[in-house]
């Protein structure tokens, strides 16, 4: 019970919250209603703003993020970052071993980091 | 890579937090680079030109307030030069002395606003602008004492100007000018060195010495390109060859030179105030005019260095109370052209950037 | 604990299940109560010292020092109405405030105020804040990317530019912390820090501080609601409560952020000269105080371009905060080998001098940003 108390108190102030932002979305749906909150809508004012023009064009195109690769590096060092919480919990009963052990590890992969870095990724271009 | 993406059309204005008015930029971007710009204006356009064919030479000066509403009293002081050079009105040495003064402080007063928009464009979040401000406020108070407005002063007179200084101007003018070197220096110390403002200007849109030329830029953007080239000393008007005063320049021609070769026109301006201010003569403000100006047939061409750069009025005349012609030369418009160059190839938040750093008011590039 | 207390006290009366769910609510409630005032105190606090900071006054109509200035957002912000666009995408417009809010008020779940005012003391603590606190990231990509608009776009794909370069140094900045600590909960991390451990990990806290800046999009790092580019970014679209859910959520965020650095380097409610009641004033005080350094930075600072926000992300915190983890390690080690004998000093000055030479000698290495790209 102890251990799982906790947890069961975070999954409830999920629900809470979750309701919460329901609630804040919700109110001004019955005020609303209530005809406290205006509610004309024109086709001018759902347009989209894009400074008081007509947008042109498609909006949700393939857009050229440039960031392409560096993401693909993200991907390797957030899965290395799983691999170190463990070994920074038990640091201190494993010792020099699980040290040097770890150097290795993340050296191998930062020669990638300095090849992307040498390879000009690292960049929004 | 052959990811297929497809470009994007954004316009950035008319209603747009840093065009500095109605200006829009239509743009095409790949991704966030740039890689066409179009510049649309026109949306305060108001015929100024036009409307001043059909008034008289004395009641056009208010117009040429708002063209640059910034700084109305160089455009005042451009437009009635033009029209004393084409009917031969002079002017009174005391009446000249006040003109620069007021020249001068609109000038700092300009610089210090295209400095803090800028600030602001980079992502300052307004605090600059507002420091900015605060000096701002003193100069409007001068103007204030002198004409009793604070926008658009209509203060410049054909022959002279409207009025004289009330006696609290000169102690206040000259306490401005004694505090804004330390001012300067205060900016210059939050600002000028700041990492973050040196990696977004130091390199960014640049303007090249022939393309500056070629493009007939003028003032602060065409100096910073490394063009010695300054109306105040070229074709030197009302009193400047008297005066004492360095022409900064900078070398690249990027937005960080157009940063510094403002805050040093700032301290050049308030060396020149200095001058004037101790060189002041008495005597009267203003020849007598005729109500109704009427020059001879001809033309002229009255243009001073404004703080935005050449600012030129050409008048024609047919020998009637109005001009036959009245066309102005606004620095703003003929610098934007330089624009799509220096901002193709850059990314978005440097084009707000680049475009700041011109510094341009909508109601001269309409007009 | 109170709450504990509580529990015991009801689970006599009540079923447990019964029990356990009503304390569970009356904490949260308490919760939630102080994250609302929370925000409400540090967006009046905000406003006003920017306004100092820029030679006016800030807010000081609503109330006397315009403390009701908030209240006043608040119902105006309730009766605005509420638009849609056409275009937008209906689901994802209205789903993504909820993702932006929640989060944020999620990761007070672990925050340790003072040893029997932490609504639930995880195991897991600070990998669990780490998990729910990048979530925010993705109700702001679907609020510009569902938006339709081109500003929202270009917002949502800096979201992820910056999700993607932010969270590995920022995860790995708290690292060095569990190195010293030994646990992943925040309640162990406080009670470990006789010593706070920003002296002792200076580099590791400044990564922190700068990465959990970016990752609330505070200033100089907000690129994505950067309103003199892109107007207001993936929020353009929205107005009335949804907006508010937003910016509810943003300062949530940044609260959290600055709860994180007070817990894991600031000592959290410790206080230096002994222990002076009750500690959660000394939490809030610190807090505040981290947020107010994130303010000073906004009302000082420009904004970095999106390529020097990554690159910095990338060649800056990445490098140091790995530098960090070894530096710790290898101190933690040597330091254990010889009995723990001259444990703190000396190697609170020999970090202190190899921060400073990092950061000094590092950033002249390399160029920061491309520059212009041939089109």
């Amino acid at each position: 019970m102890s251990f799982l108390q906790g947890y069961g108190f975070v999954g409830l102030l999920m629900l809470v919250a979750l309701a919460l932002a329901a609630l804040f979305i919700l109110l001004p749906c019955l005020l609303t209603r209530l005809r406290v909150i205006p509610r004309k809508p024109s086709p001018i004012k759902t347009d989209i703003y894009e400074c008081g023009l007509e947008t042109q064009g498609k909006t949700w195109v393939q857009f050229n993020f440039r960031y392409y690769f560096y993401a693909l590096v993200f991907v390797v060092f957030d899965v290395e970052t799983i691999f170190l919480y463990p070994w920074a919990v038990a640091f201190n009963k494993l010792g020099l071993f699980a040290l040097i052990e770890m150097l290795i590890f993340i050296a191998i992969l930062v020669v990638g980091f300095v090849y992307a870095w040498r390879k000009r990724v690292l960049e929004w271009k | 890579m052959a990811l297929r993406t497809e470009s994007i059309l954004v316009n950035m204005g008319p209603h747009h937090p840093s065009t500095h008015g109605v200006f829009r930029m239509r743009f095409i971007f790949d991704g966030e680079v740039i890689v066409d710009m179009e510049p649309v204006f026109g949306y305060l356009h108001r015929g100024i030109e036009k409307l001043a064919e059909g008034r008289t030479y004395a009641q056009n000066i208010p117009f040429t307030d708002r063209l640059d509403y910034l700084s109305s009293m160089t455009n005042n002081l451009a437009y009635v030069l033009a029209v004393e050079k084409l009917a031969g009105i002079p002017v009174p040495e005391r009446a000249e002395y006040l003109r620069v003064i007021m020249s001068e402080l609109m000038r700092i007063c300009n610089h210090l606003l295209a400095v803090g928009f800028l600030l602001n464009e980079l992502g300052a979040f307004f605090t600059p602008l507002m420091y900015m401000f605060r000096e701002r406020e003193k100069v409007l108070d001068l103007f204030e004492m002198v004409c009793g407005q604070r926008l658009t002063y209509n203060y410049m007179r054909l022959g002279g100007v409207s009025h004289d200084i009330p006696p609290e101007f000169l102690p206040a003018a000259k306490k401005f000018v004694r505090e804004m070197p330390g001012r300067i220096d205060e900016y210059e110390r939050l600002l000028s060195e700041n990492e973050i403002l040196l990696f977004r200007t130091k390199g960014v849109g640049i303007l090249p010495r022939e393309q500056a030329i070629n493009a007939s830029a003028s003032g602060p953007v065409l100096r910073a390109s490394g063009v010695r080239w300054d109306i105040r000393r070229a074709d030197p008007y009302s009193i400047y060859d008297r005066l004492d005063f360095d022409i900064p320049t900078g070398e690249v021609g990027d937005t960080y030179d157009r940063y510094m070769v403002r805050i040093k026109e700032m301290r050049q301006s308030t060396r020149i105030l200095e001058q004037a201010l101790e060189q002041l003569p008495g005597g009267s403000v203003c020849t007598r005019v005729p109500q109704l100006v009427r020059p001879p047939a001809g033309e002229a061409y009255g243009h001073i260095e404004a703080p935005k750069g050449e600012l030129g009025f050409y008048l024609v005349s047919d020998g009637s109370v109005a001009p036959y012609r009245f066309k102005i030369r606004s620095p703003s418009f003929i610098n934007l052209t330089a624009l799509r160059d220096m901002v193709r190839g850059w990314k978005l938040a440097d084009a707000v950037v680049i475009f700041g750093s011109i510094d341009i008011v909508l109601g001269e590039v309409d007009r | 604990m109170i709450l504990k207390r509580l529990l015991d006290w009801l689970a006599g009366y009540w079923p447990e299940w019964a029990a356990y769910v009503v304390v569970g609510l009356v904490g949260i409630m308490v919760l939630i109560a102080f994250f609302l005032t929370m925000i409400m105190v540090v967006i009046w606090l905000e406003r006003k010292l920017i306004g100092r900071f820029q030679v006016r006054w800030g807010p000081n109509r609503a109330g006397p020092w315009g403390i009701l200035q908030p209240i006043a957002d608040a119902i105006k912000v309730l009766t605005k109405e509420d638009i849609v666009p056409d275009r937008a995408d209906k689901w994802v417009h209205l789903l993504a405030p909820v993702v932006a809010f929640v989060p944020p008020l999620l990761i007070f779940a672990v925050i340790p105020f003072q040893p029997d005012a932490i609504l639930a003391d995880l195991n897991i603590g600070i990998l669990y804040v780490v998990a729910v606190g990048s979530i925010a990231v993705v109700g702001a990509f679907m609020a510009g990317w569902g938006s339709s608009n081109k500003y929202s776009l270009i917002s949502a794909m800096r979201v992820a530019a910056q999700m993607v370069s932010y969270e590995v140094p920022l995860v790995l900045s708290i690292i060095g912390v569990i190195l010293v600590v030994g646990s992943l909960s925040m309640m162990d991390i406080v009670n470990r820090q006789s010593l706070p451990f920003f002296l002792m990990q200076p580099l590791g806290f400044l990564v922190f501080f700068l990465a959990a800046a970016a990752e609330v999009n505070r200033s100089p790092f907000d690129l994505l609601e950067a309103e003199s580019e892109i107007i207001a970014g993936y929020h353009v679209e929205y107005s009335g409560m949804k907006f508010a859910l937003f910016y509810l959520g943003e300062y949530g965020h940044a609260l959290a952020a600055s709860a994180l650095v007070t817990a894991l380097f600031l000592g959290g409610g410790k206080f230096p000269w002994g222990a002076l009641p009750p500690s959660f004033i000394w939490f809030l005080a610190k807090m505040v105080l981290v947020f107010c350094v994130l303010f000073w930075i906004r009302s000082t600072l420009p904004r970095l371009r999106v390529d020097q926000f990554t690159g910095f992300a990338w060649k800056f915190l990445f490098p140091m905060s790995l530098i960090n983890i070894f530096l710790v390690g290898t101190e933690l080690w040597w330091a254990k080998e010889m009995g723990w004998s001259l444990f703190p000093w000396p190697f609170l000055f020999l970090n202190w001098a190899i921060a400073g030479m990092l950061v000094l000698v590092w950033p002249k290495l390399f160029q920061l940003g491309v520059g212009r790209v041939e089109v």
